[in-house]
């Protein structure tokens, strides 16, 4: 096409909506959009800069400080972080933490693969989606208090029926040892139901044919899993798993109300320690240090669940 | 009708699904036994705790040592749901099991409702503006905004939440709805976000046709955009709502008095005011059901919606 056309095809604006600049023959609309858009925006970057932006820099200088809530903090450089290193506590947080990821995570995606498969074999039904999601809608502190009765030393019912079975009761929540476990073990109920209905949800978009050539091929169940379901789901999958990891790095409510840290501190997790540190014993300064730390810890995570969302939101688009 | 609602697309693409799946169904074989057996086990262990959870709010206290096993409580009472709605009078609460503690639950699941309400409501509203200004409004430095907007993405809750707290005490706003609501009201990244990827799979002639009829940016979002885009509000403010409902640190900190205790706070304070040194379990099963009832409701009213919604937000 010559350079010199004069009269231009309407361009077919892109579907994107990134189209840069306004068509020179709408000056007017462009100036326009540019007051409209900051009054739309404006409630959304107040909300930035106030409870975003603004705090996070105040959480970064309240970490370099000896700051009690009641006093004005004052600036004592990298103290908090110096003190940290020697903090056997922090570290013990930071592993407990660990022991509840794993657990939680490995018992909860493997059940919530086991029972998307299943329902996405079996049916379709809304209403059994919709039962699977209860322990999800519920607030964590009734899931915390549902399980302690249930988990009752005495009186519950969980160890009503070890005894019948010969089985001692068992202080679940007040065992050092069994504590963790059980603390994951509640959250993993609590949440497999809703991460397998977003599994469920990727497992829809891959292509039925692919299913019906495999059984025509005669492939059992298992195989089709492995060949077709497990590699098709796989972006999915690492999406769920990144967002459900970052959600059990914050785990807080369960523990507040269950354990609270206890027993001996087998249950004092990351954000719970940051919690006591600020509200019980108000050392601010050293519990935005703490908070610093496990926000770098995070970003590494929820960046690498910014691109995932990226990859996969496009297509929705 | 032209509604590209993406509800209703899901609603096809299953559709198309089940004819195709029809075929495979309705053999029994071992292995369909076998999975409907894992299934119906899966059921059992996600809704029994609740059954428990009722049928010991239904139990007497006084009967909680000898009748702590049976399937049915063995004399059924209401007394606990009457004590924690604060409907008798602090004697009966206490011969009941009770504390004698003030308590009021039909007041925290009020200020649930506000505070989770004015959550979903407003932030779902801001959000679809500044989503629609990225999406669609021409003007400087969109991209750029749009970028750090989201990168407040990074910044994990625990981490704002100790200033947010000092700001809000500082602006003497401890115990009131608005300082409960401000970190919230005005906008989340992922909100934005998500607004923003519905907007921009709007067809962009339908709003052409409102613009040549002179209709300014204000008009077209409100009259053409916000009324198309139902489902995606629906699925947002939703799981906005629910977020909130289940929310407990941060009201607990700004909360904690009577006029603003929202379900989650008072459940906590309640398990503390124990009168022995059991907990008062049938008063907290009691108020535990209370926080559950509002769930089913919104279930049975949008249970469709609300799985849907998952089909499209993987997080909240």
């Amino acid at each position: 096409m010559g350079a010199n056309t004069t009269v231009a095809p309407p361009r077919p604006r892109a579907g994107d909506g990134t189209g840069k600049g306004a068509s020179p023959g709408q000056p007017r609309r462009a100036r326009d959009d540019r007051k409209a858009a900051w009054l739309f925006l404006a409630p959304a970057l107040a909300g930035f800069a106030l409870f975003y932006a603004y705090p996070t820099a105040r959480g970064v200088y309240y970490s370099l400080t000896d700051y009690s809530l009641l006093d004005d903090p004052h600036f004592t450089g990298t103290e908090n972080y110096r003190e940290l290193i020697g903090d056997d506590q922090f570290w013990n947080a930071l592993k407990v933490t660990g022991y509840y990821v794993v657990l939680n995570i490995g018992a909860q995606t493997v059940l919530a693969l086991g029972l998307a498969t299943l329902m996405h074999r079996l049916t379709r039904s809304v209403a059994l989606r919709a039962m699977l999601l209860v322990p999800w809608l519920v607030p964590n502190v009734t899931v915390g208090l549902l399980w302690m009765w249930m988990l009752d030393a005495n009186l519950g019912l969980v160890n009503h029926v070890l005894g019948a079975l010969g089985v001692g009761p068992t202080g679940f929540l007040t065992s050092p040892t069994w504590a963790m476990p059980t603390v994951a073990g509640i959250n993993v109920w609590a949440y497999t139901g809703y991460t397998a209905l977003l599994l469920y949800a990727g497992m829809l978009q891959i292509p039925q044919h692919l299913y019906e050539s495999a059984s025509l091929d005669g492939a059992g169940e298992w195989r089709t899993f492995t060949r077709i379901t497990l590699p098709l789901l796989r972006p999915v999958l690492a999406l769920v798993l990144v967002v459900s990891l970052i959600g059990s790095f914050q785990i807080f409510d369960t523990i507040a109300v269950t354990t609270k840290g206890g027993p001996i501190g087998a249950t004092r997790v990351i954000y719970f320690y940051i919690y006591e540190q600020a509200f019980t014993n108000f050392h601010m300064g050293y519990a935005s240090a703490i908070a610093v730390i496990l926000a770098l810890l995070l970003g590494v995570l929820t960046a690498v669940q910014m691109r995932l969302l990226r990859a996969s939101r496009s297509d929705l688009a | 009708m032209t509604r590209t609602r993406t509800g209703d697309r899901t609603h096809t693409r299953t559709h198309i699904h089940s004819r195709t799946r029809t075929r495979t169904r309705g053999r029994l074989t071992p292995g369909r036994v076998l999975a409907w057996t894992l299934m119906t086990v899966a059921l059992v262990a996600t809704l029994f705790p609740f059954y428990w959870m009722v049928r010991t709010a239904l139990t007497p206290a006084a009967d909680l040592y000898s009748d702590s096993t049976g399937p049915f409580p063995r004399h059924p009472t209401m007394i606990n749901f009457w004590r924690v709605l604060g409907l008798t009078s602090q004697e009966e609460a206490r011969a009941a099991g009770g504390s004698g503690a003030q308590v009021d639950f039909l007041r925290y699941l009020l200020n649930s409702v506000v505070y989770s309400g004015l959550i979903a409501f407003l932030q779902t509203l801001f959000c679809a503006m500044a989503g629609y200004a990225f999406a669609r409004l021409r003007f400087p430095g969109r991209d750029a905004v749009f970028g750090v907007l989201i990168a407040a993405l990074m910044v994990p809750p625990i981490f704002t939440v100790l200033p947010n707290f000092v700001l809000v005490k500082n602006l003497g706003w401890l115990n009131t709805f608005a300082g409960m609501v401000a970190p919230s009201v005005l906008m989340t990244p992922f909100a934005v976000f998500f607004l923003r990827q519905f907007f921009l799979s709007i067809p962009r002639e339908v709003e052409e046709a409102a613009v040549l009829d002179g209709v300014g940016p204000w008009g077209v979002f409100w009259r053409v955009v916000m009324p198309m885009s139902r489902g995606p509000l629906l699925t947002i403010g939703l799981t906005t709502a629910v977020w909130a409902w289940k929310d407990y640190l941060w009201p607990l900190l700004t909360g904690r008095e009577e006029e603003t205790r929202v379900l989650t706070v008072a459940l906590g304070i309640f398990q503390q005011q124990s009168p022995n040194t059991q907990p008062d379990w049938t008063g907290l099963m009691a108020g535990s059901t209370l926080s559950v009832l509002p769930v089913l409701v919104v279930l049975i009213l949008l249970g469709r919606r609300l799985v849907e919604s998952l089909n499209f937000t993987g997080i909240k």
